[in-house]
């Protein structure tokens, strides 16, 4: 049986474990407050975008003129994946769950004889794909969403992706990332940006929006200057999303594993803690045995 | 009761961060990439760039509240008219120093631009310029 003394340093060690993971799951809880709001504010230009993409595909003809962005390269042979992960650990499976299905998209594409690229956000995507897909990652941002995520900082990514695609470095490009379901629970969420699909808007109730009458338009300028712009802009929305989302996610997946780590701990006090007492009273009664017979013999 | 929905329009002003205004006015005046446009309930349903700019909201014949934008995207049709923007300011709150320092950096950064970031500078320095107007215009008011 362990003595008493070892028993002591740790409880209190895993006492101050405790200390720590309780504090991070406050931490955690009160950016995911603040980081759901965000994601709830972009809502509605996400919205009204989509609605204006909406009135003017409606258009017959504007698809003709769309550029590459809408249509593609017509050609499919090498992807662009962004994988967006976080910078710091501790939040359970969020990140692994990203590389794995990042991993098993890249084995998938690679079957079919197609090249793949990545583009890491957050080091922790990069650490853990680096070993196995060294070549293929092109860049890694990292510090994106310290402070909250900012749209200046999904346009910064937007823009690297939209140079590599006029660049012809890649045909297709796809965002994995975690999307925010609740508190608790995150789901691995592929999405391909370019070329723009528009009809993967199902698996959002918020597009449930009146698309209003579909009036004929006037354009200024011109049709296709619009929708080359809009698209463009539609892409930072996409990152920009697929950020607030990820953001949103990490917290809560940082929260509840450090909930469990917290019950966790205090599991393990409580265990630690009867073995203590009750290693104490055995080495008391052995004691008083001892006196007691010696007090016997004489 | 009609004739009340008709007689306003609904503007929305939406940002990537919030949604800054939905406020229904009698006219809202937006600087469209060729050229300013009035929107008054009944409009034709138009699609415009924004350039760089200020939008002004009337309600009784005055401007209620003047936003500066950097540019985005405008929807007008006869009920409603939706501007999207990268970032709105209320006009009162741009400071004549603040606006002058960006548009110094602007020209600065636009002189020294090679030519991959020329356009990228240009555009900022479009949006300092108007900046600069808008507080100045502001300032003579106060």
């Amino acid at each position: 049986m362990a003595n008493l003394k070892e028993l002591k340093t740790r409880i209190s060690s895993v006492k101050s474990t405790q200390k720590i993971t309780s504090a991070m799951k406050m931490v955690a809880a009160s950016r995911l407050k603040r980081a759901q709001e965000a994601a709830e504010a972009a809502r509605p230009y996400a919205e009204r975008m989509e609605r204006m993409m909406a009135s003017l595909l409606d258009n017959p003809g504007s698809l003709e003129g769309a550029g590459k962005l809408l249509s593609g390269t017509g050609s499919d042979d090498t992807h662009l994946i962004v994988v967006v992960t976080s910078d710091r650990g501790l939040c359970g499976g969020f990140n692994a769950n990203i590389s794995r299905e990042t991993r098993n998209r890249l084995l998938a594409l690679t079957g079919e004889n197609k090249n793949a690229k990545i583009l890491c956000i957050g080091r922790k995507g990069r650490e853990q794909l680096k070993t196995e897909f060294k070549n293929a990652i092109v860049d890694t941002y990292e510090g994106i969403g310290k402070a909250g995520v900012q749209f200046e900082e999904a346009q910064g990514v937007a823009v690297k992706i939209i140079e590599m695609f006029e660049a012809g470095e890649f045909d297709v490009c796809s965002i994995i990332y975690n999307k925010f379901i609740s508190a608790i629970t995150q789901e691995v969420t592929l999405r391909q940006i370019i070329p723009v699909q528009l009809a993967d808007e199902d698996d959002e109730a918020e597009t449930a929006v009146e698309t209003g009458p579909s009036a004929i338009y006037e354009f200024e300028p011109s049709e296709e200057e619009i929708l080359a712009k809009l698209l463009l802009s539609n892409l930072n929305v996409q990152v920009f999303r697929a950020l607030l989302e990820s953001s949103a996610s990490e917290h809560g997946a940082r929260m509840s594993a450090m909930d469990n780590a917290t019950r966790n701990a205090g599991e393990m006090i409580d265990d630690l803690s009867i073995t203590y007492n009750r290693t104490r009273q055995a080495k008391i009664t052995s004691e008083l045995i001892e006196i007691i017979s010696g007090a016997e013999a004489l | 009761m009609a004739d009340e929905v008709v007689n306003k329009v609904a503007f929305e002003l939406v940002t990537p961060t919030a949604l800054a205004i939905s406020e229904d006015v009698d006219m809202v005046v937006v600087p469209g990439s060729e050229g300013d446009f009035g929107v008054l309930p009944g409009h034709t349903p138009i699609l415009s760039t924004v350039r760089p700019g200020v939008i002004n909201m009337y309600t009784d014949g005055v401007i209620t509240k003047s936003l500066f934008v950097e540019g985005g995207f405008a929807e007008a049709n006869p009920e409603r008219c939706t501007v999207l923007a990268e970032s709105a300011t209320d006009v009162s709150d741009l400071s004549s120093s603040d606006t002058e320092a960006r548009l110094s950096a602007a020209r600065e950064a636009y002189s020294s631009a090679d030519d991959e970031a020329k356009e990228a500078a240009e555009k900022e320095l479009r949006i300092a310029e108007e900046m600069v107007r808008a507080a100045g215009g502001n300032s003579t008011l106060h």
